[in-house]
């Protein structure tokens, strides 16, 4: 009887203007403060941190306090060879994934098991399942849960102690961060899309050029890109050290998660559309800061270095320090750990093994994307590949589209959903000093095992370099 | 949730003036062998602690190198703690015996990682961190540094004060070892009204229950 009322109340209070970010902050609003109390409306959690969090609830003799709105998946360390089950290649890894189980079911939380057919990376799995929605605030202890912005939700990762206050009270204190626009304008060309903008967002403005803040991506790039492309954009927000990223929901959004299996249904879809309609950012809200980029001229992008700053275009050769952006000690650093020297091109780089896969580029229009480069060719003698679909939904698509067979036949293994080689975990590894093109976020040295030098890219820029044996162009080889 | 107040630290600080440095490198995840907070030392730091994939010590490693083995203070570049959200960069720092850290600025997950942990994250302007990192690696012995959290300065014996940056909240947090759970639960009733009143406006956000 209320609402009405309550809601006027509500609409009148807004001031003139907001951005879609300080919207969401308001409806989540409990206690206003230097810190405020938020409420939080879902919580994911995966079996490397997510467990911890569930365990330290359990001592403290906390129950979980919205039990529905929880969910748990098993990505990080599971195998992702076939037939697998709780056994893996990292050492104790069948501990995590039975002691997350039993605390999942013993905390009452919905689990996506490693044989259930929602399985995969929870922040490919959260978007595919309509988990994450427009206007939700979602965490995660997983720095990745920013992807999921990229819906038009705030999404951001924390720590493990956050997760058990979240778990315990359905909320999080936190200060306001500040609010940061990056517009793309310029409409991209074939074979560039959202990885190359991220990756040349954090070249030119550094790894700590978001630091604290939660960016807006807007510009016309940005709404021509598909739901995909977008999480894919949000997903390196954190590369950036930004609290997260998000993008106002439109069409393509709501027509994405229309009657995917948790989205509001009937009334509730009418009821949602509505509110997720007054989301996106007034136009005359003012940001505490503007960063506007023309992707017009964008080139594919890859990273010479050990940190994502460290990207540059395909065809440029390795930087001298003076241009590095980095200090003299970092770079040389660099240098010696990706074994390049500056002045090298890019492409003359030989490379020992190519990775697609992960939750920046793990989703069935990035495997499309290297699928369309490798139909009819075969990677270059010597190169190790390999392709992780990112959920196992992803992975059924992609079989049924027949993109399986094209991998196989370029000579990729196939493998099961999860985070797989991303990072390395004490199991499976590339190879001490390999060189490795990857469709992942973080180069940082050792992330894919000891010695392995780490060149992240686009899937389509894996999948060119796979075939010709180096760092390459995937324009020269676009269909 | 802490538990324990954080009261003036008088120890050696170590520097490492990277900038960027990420929870990989403070703790790679092959390191991360149980499900639990403990028994990281050992692998903080591996990939530079360590000569190759086994454990020999590097003697280039600052904190393999007398007298920085005993420091209990870190002294960092820009953007450190950045990457994974692991919680247990923090734990291992801890269980390793560093106290606190004091770098350029530090990647948001990670800052509140260390203020949920005892563990200060104290902020100071380049050109202030490389004067004293200089002071420091010119006369380790002398330079022992004072971090007093209650009027958020740091000393040493040649320098005086010098004022650094925390968060207000994450400073009185870190003065009470406030247990934020605890604190949080006071709001219940806040809480309450507050999902009752949403799951009015936004009935579309509540699932069902689980099986």
């Amino acid at each position: 009887m209320h609402e009405p009322h309550r809601e006027h109340r509500l609409a009148a209070d807004q001031p003139p203007a907001s951005t879609l970010f300080e919207k969401i902050w308001r409806q989540h609003l409990i206690v206003p403060g230097d810190h405020s109390l938020l409420a939080i409306d879902r919580i994911f959690l995966h079996e490397r941190t997510g467990s911890i969090a569930l365990r330290g609830l359990r001592e403290r003799g906390q129950p979980v306090r919205n039990r529905a709105q929880v969910f748990c998946t098993i990505d990080h360390i599971v195998d992702t060879r076939p037939g697998r089950g709780d056994d893996t290649p990292v050492p104790n890894g069948r501990d995590f994934i039975r002691q997350t189980r039993a605390a999942a079911h013993e905390a009452g939380i919905r689990l996506f098991d490693v044989t259930d057919p929602d399985q995969g990376i929870v922040h490919v799995i959260s978007p595919e399942l309509a988990l994450a929605l427009p206007g939700l605030t979602i965490v995660c202890p997983d720095s990745h849960t920013c992807t999921q912005g990229g819906i038009g939700a705030l999404a951001w990762g924390i720590g493990s102690t956050e997760a058990e206050h979240a778990l315990a009270t359905g909320t999080l204190r936190l200060k306001k961060p500040q609010t940061l626009r990056v517009s793309f304008d310029g409409a991209l060309s074939t074979a560039v899309g959202a990885k190359d903008l991220c990756l040349l967002l954090i070249s030119r403005h550094g790894a700590a050029g978001g630091s604290g803040k939660v960016i807006e991506f807007a510009g016309s790039a940005v709404r021509a890109l598909e739901i995909e492309a977008r999480l894919t954009l949000c997903n390196m927000a954190t590369e950036f050290s930004a609290v997260s990223g998000l993008i106002a929901p439109d069409d393509r959004t709501f027509e994405y998660l229309c009657e995917r299996r948790f989205a509001p249904r009937g009334t509730l879809w009418d009821m949602a559309l509505e509110q997720w309609r007054r989301l996106p950012s007034d136009a005359d809200a003012v940001f505490d800061q503007e960063i506007r980029i023309d992707s017009g001229d964008l080139a594919p992008m890859i990273t010479w270095g050990t940190s994502p700053q460290h990207a540059i275009r395909v065809t440029d050769r390795v930087p001298d320090a003076e241009h590095s952006g980095s200090s003299r000690e970092a770079h040389a650093r660099a240098l010696a750990y990706m074994r390049v020297a500056p002045g090298e091109p890019m492409t003359s780089l030989r490379i020992d093994a190519a990775f697609i896969g992960s939750c920046t580029n793990g989703r069935i229009a990035d495997l499309r994307s290297a699928a369309r480069i490798l139909d009819g060719r075969h990677v270059a003698p010597g190169v190790y590949a390999l392709c992780v679909p990112g959920s196992s939904a992803v992975k059924r698509q992609a079989e049924a589209e027949g993109l399986d067979r094209v991998f196989k036949s370029a000579g990729f293994e196939w493998r099961d959903a999860g985070c797989s080689l991303c990072f390395y975990a004490g199991g499976e590894d590339l190879g001490l000093g390999k060189r490795v093109v990857s469709s992942t976020n973080r180069n940082f040295e050792g992330r894919q095992g000891p010695g392995t030098r780490t060149h992240i890219a686009s899937p389509a820029t894996v999948a060119a370099s796979a075939v010709r044996g180096h760092i390459a162009d995937a324009r020269t080889l676009a269909p | 949730m802490t538990g324990r107040p954080f009261e003036t630290l008088t120890a050696l600080a170590a520097p490492l003036l990277r900038d960027n440095i990420d929870t990989d490198t403070i703790i790679p995840s092959r390191e991360i062998k149980s499900v639990g907070k403990h028994g990281l030392a050992q692998g903080l730091f591996a990939g530079w602690r360590y000569q190759g994939a086994g454990r020999e010590p590097d003697p280039q490693f600052i904190l393999n190198q007398v007298p920085y083995a005993q420091a209990q203070i870190l002294l960092a570049g820009r953007n450190f703690g950045c990457g994974s959200s692991r919680e247990h960069a923090v734990w291992a720092l801890c269980e390793y015996g560093i106290r606190a850290i004091v770098a350029q600025s530090f990647a948001p997950i990670f800052f509140e990682n260390c203020v949920n942990n005892g563990l200060l994250a104290a902020a100071l302007p380049a050109a202030a961190l490389h004067a004293l990192a200089d002071a420091i690696l010119a006369a380790p012995q002398l330079h022992p540094l004072t971090l007093d959290l209650q009027h958020s300065e740091l000393r040493t014996p040649s320098t005086g004060a010098i004022p650094f940056a925390i968060d207000p909240d994450a400073r009185e947090r870190l003065l009470e070892g406030l247990d934020a759970i605890a604190l949080t639960l006071k709001n219940i009733a806040d809480i309450d009204d507050f999902h009752g009143r949403d799951r009015r406006l936004r009935p579309w956000v509540y699932l069902r229950q689980c099986p």
